[in-house]
């Protein structure tokens, strides 16, 4: 590689492209650098813009629970909370079955039937965020009301310690329907990168685990975890990011209300469906618009750093 | 006597082993069954979403759908308006953003490559990729809608144009790496400058690549909403004036999916089956037609 781009700039200055050659390299070169102004002025906007509240509340936006418009007191813990516990729900629901569809396209199907199922389960990743929360809030909320969770709330409702995670009204919403609904959206996310990766280990650790008499179950666990353990975590990390930020298909069918429940049958919010709900009713300039601005910065920052160790975790191994 | 006990004791061994391999092939059987059933799970949910698409969809398509604009409930109207917003909204945001990405995908595979500047380049690109689009959203809105007066159509088209970008650099970075040296020194050896090496060579050595990441990038921008909420807000008169506040597919079917009105629900369940089966097309299009040559 180094040596054709030695032979290259050779060649250049020989040939009369050479003002096309600056023109060309510097166009790219501007092209990466405004990539690089575009994460910079997304995050400066969204800091700017969330500047009165953030000076308005202090470290306080953290915590407050209010969200109060009448009296123009906002904080920001219930969204927050609200965020971090439906993508991490999410993760506990989509992982396993992920991990189980990347085992089964990598070693147990068929050669003829992987790329099919492959694609189709891909496809599950291209259907549009609003598609899944229609369909949440029209076929799964139903479902969850009156078959799912008044029989959950019978059976679990009344066993101390947990039973107060399975209580309150049937309502369909909430927070358990739209982790549902969000690991159902990242499991294609973690199954393609978790299928890459173990596509990666080389047969021959395999050939030999098989020829000491391991059952394919074995060498998945003894053999190909461990030697993708790290960028199975990205994978996960990665549809954790994913998680964070999904906002339509959560504003059909968390419920929408600024508390903390204690059942996760219950109704809250997240960041994101906080802001896409109460955008409309913001004018331009309120200290409430301001406050959507600060919770947008701050669910940057989230993302940023859970896809930065992602990045970290997938990157290729240097041999 | 101690032949009998070595006897009994292989036998016993035997024994042990015949135990110790069926609780092996049993644990293995319980797992591949449990993989099979992940798998059908996965499935069976895209059968169900796109069964009730149909379902739902098809009660309500109509030549209407695709002739009239979007009007008040009980008076039967169509998504006309709102098809051609977003149409119009998702073809300049690609024809924006495909271009930019290119030329980003270009300097990391061919100029930047591992120096310091293309590694930056590279991660900050990765993280656009999966960022929030309601962010970036908000963001063309402090920057566009609210300097400039209001929400307008420019604003969605670049909101999606900001989307586009991420998904070409990596699909062309990508495709131009997979290019063999022997290519490449084929051309410099006839004297082509670098320039004309990468874009008469390269680019279309790779282009079934570069298409398919142009492709995925506008399945993936004609379905968002988030960010149009925030820039080109919807709007339910006909109108293909980009300055003013534009419609779009997406947002209509946010807003009449939850709506009280029955026909407004049906045209949300319409343009969700219309939109749907357009991205999964885009989609299948780009892994079956175009992937296997590379």
């Amino acid at each position: 590689m180094s040596s054709t781009t030695a032979s290259v700039t050779k060649v250049r200055t020989a040939s009369a492209g050479i003002s096309g050659d600056v023109i060309f390299a510097a166009a790219a070169k501007a092209a990466g650098i405004f990539v690089l102004v575009l994460l910079g002025a997304i995050i400066v906007s969204l800091l700017i813009g969330g500047m009165p509240a953030f000076i308005a509340f202090g470290p306080g936006f953290l915590t407050n629970a209010d969200w109060d418009p009448v009296q123009q007191i906002f904080g920001g813990a219930v969204p927050i909370y609200g965020t971090l516990l439906t993508s991490v729900l999410a993760l506990a629901m989509a992982v396993p079955l992920a991990f189980g569809i990347a085992f089964w396209l990598t070693e147990l199907a068929p050669v003829w039937l992987r790329r099919p199922v492959g694609t189709a389960i891909e496809l599950l990743a291209a259907v549009p965020s609003i598609i899944y929360g229609m369909w949440g809030f029209f076929m799964i909320v139903p479902f969850m009301s009156e078959y799912f969770q008044p029989i959950v709330i019978d059976w679990l409702g009344d066993i101390p310690l947990i039973g107060g995670l399975f209580q309150g009204p049937p309502f369909g919403t909430g927070v358990f329907t739209a982790s549902l609904l969000l690991a159902v959206m990242i499991i294609p996310f973690v199954a393609a990168t978790m299928r890459d990766v173990f596509m990666t280990v080389p047969a021959v650790f395999k050939e030999s685990a098989y020829g000491l008499g391991c059952t394919t179950w074995e060498v998945m666990r003894a053999i190909v975890l461990p030697y993708t353990r790290v960028s199975v975590v990205g994978g996960i990390m990665l549809g954790l990011g994913r998680a964070l930020g999904e906002t339509m298909a959560v504003t059909f069918v968390i419920g929408n209300t600024n508390r903390i429940a204690t059942s996760l049958f219950g109704p809250g919010n997240t960041i994101a469906s906080l802001v896409a709900l109460e955008f409309p009713e913001s004018p331009a300039g309120s200290l409430k618009l301001s406050a959507l601005l600060a919770l947008g910065f701050i669910l940057f920052v989230i993302s940023f750093i859970v896809l930065a160790v992602s990045r970290m975790l997938l990157k290729p191994r240097a041999n | 006597m101690s032949a009998t006990m070595a006897a009994s004791g292989a036998a016993r061994n035997t024994a042990v082993a015949e135990k110790l391999a069926n609780r092996r092939r049993r644990s293995n059987r319980t797992v591949e069954a449990l993989c099979l059933a992940a798998t059908v799970i996965g499935l069976a949910f895209l059968a169900m979403i796109l069964g009730t698409l149909l379902y739902l969809g098809m009660q309500g398509l109509s030549l209407s759908v695709f002739t009239e604009a979007t009007k008040p409930p009980g008076s039967h109207g169509g998504l006309l308006n709102a098809i051609v917003g977003s149409l119009i909204q998702t073809t300049i945001g690609t024809l924006v953003g495909t271009p930019i990405g290119l030329l980003v995908g270009t300097y990391l595979a061919e100029y930047a490559q591992n120096s310091r500047l293309g590694n930056a380049v590279r991660f900050v690109s990765d993280v656009l990729l999966s960022a929030p689009s309601i962010l970036i959203g908000l963001f063309v809105y402090s920057v566009l809608v609210r300097p400039f007066g209001g929400f307008s159509g420019i604003a969605g088209c670049v909101a999606l144009a900001v989307i586009v970008i991420p998904i070409v650099v990596r699909t062309t970075e990508d495709m131009l790496r997979l290019i063999p040296v022997s290519l490449r020194e084929a051309a410099v050896a006839l004297g082509a400058p670098k320039w004309k090496m990468i874009v008469l060579i390269c680019y279309r050595a790779a282009l079934d690549g570069i298409a398919t990441g142009v492709l995925l990038a506008v399945a993936r921008v004609a379905g968002e909403t988030a960010p149009l909420l925030f820039t080109s807000l919807g709007n339910l008169n006909w109108s293909l004036d980009i300055t003013q506040p534009m419609s779009s597919l997406p947002v209509t079917i946010y807003q009449y999916a939850g709506s009280a009105f029955d026909d407004w629900v049906q045209l949300a369940w319409v343009g969700a089956l219309l939109i749907t089966f357009g991205v999964l097309a885009i989609n299948v299009v780009a892994s079956v037609v175009l992937r296997p040559r590379q």
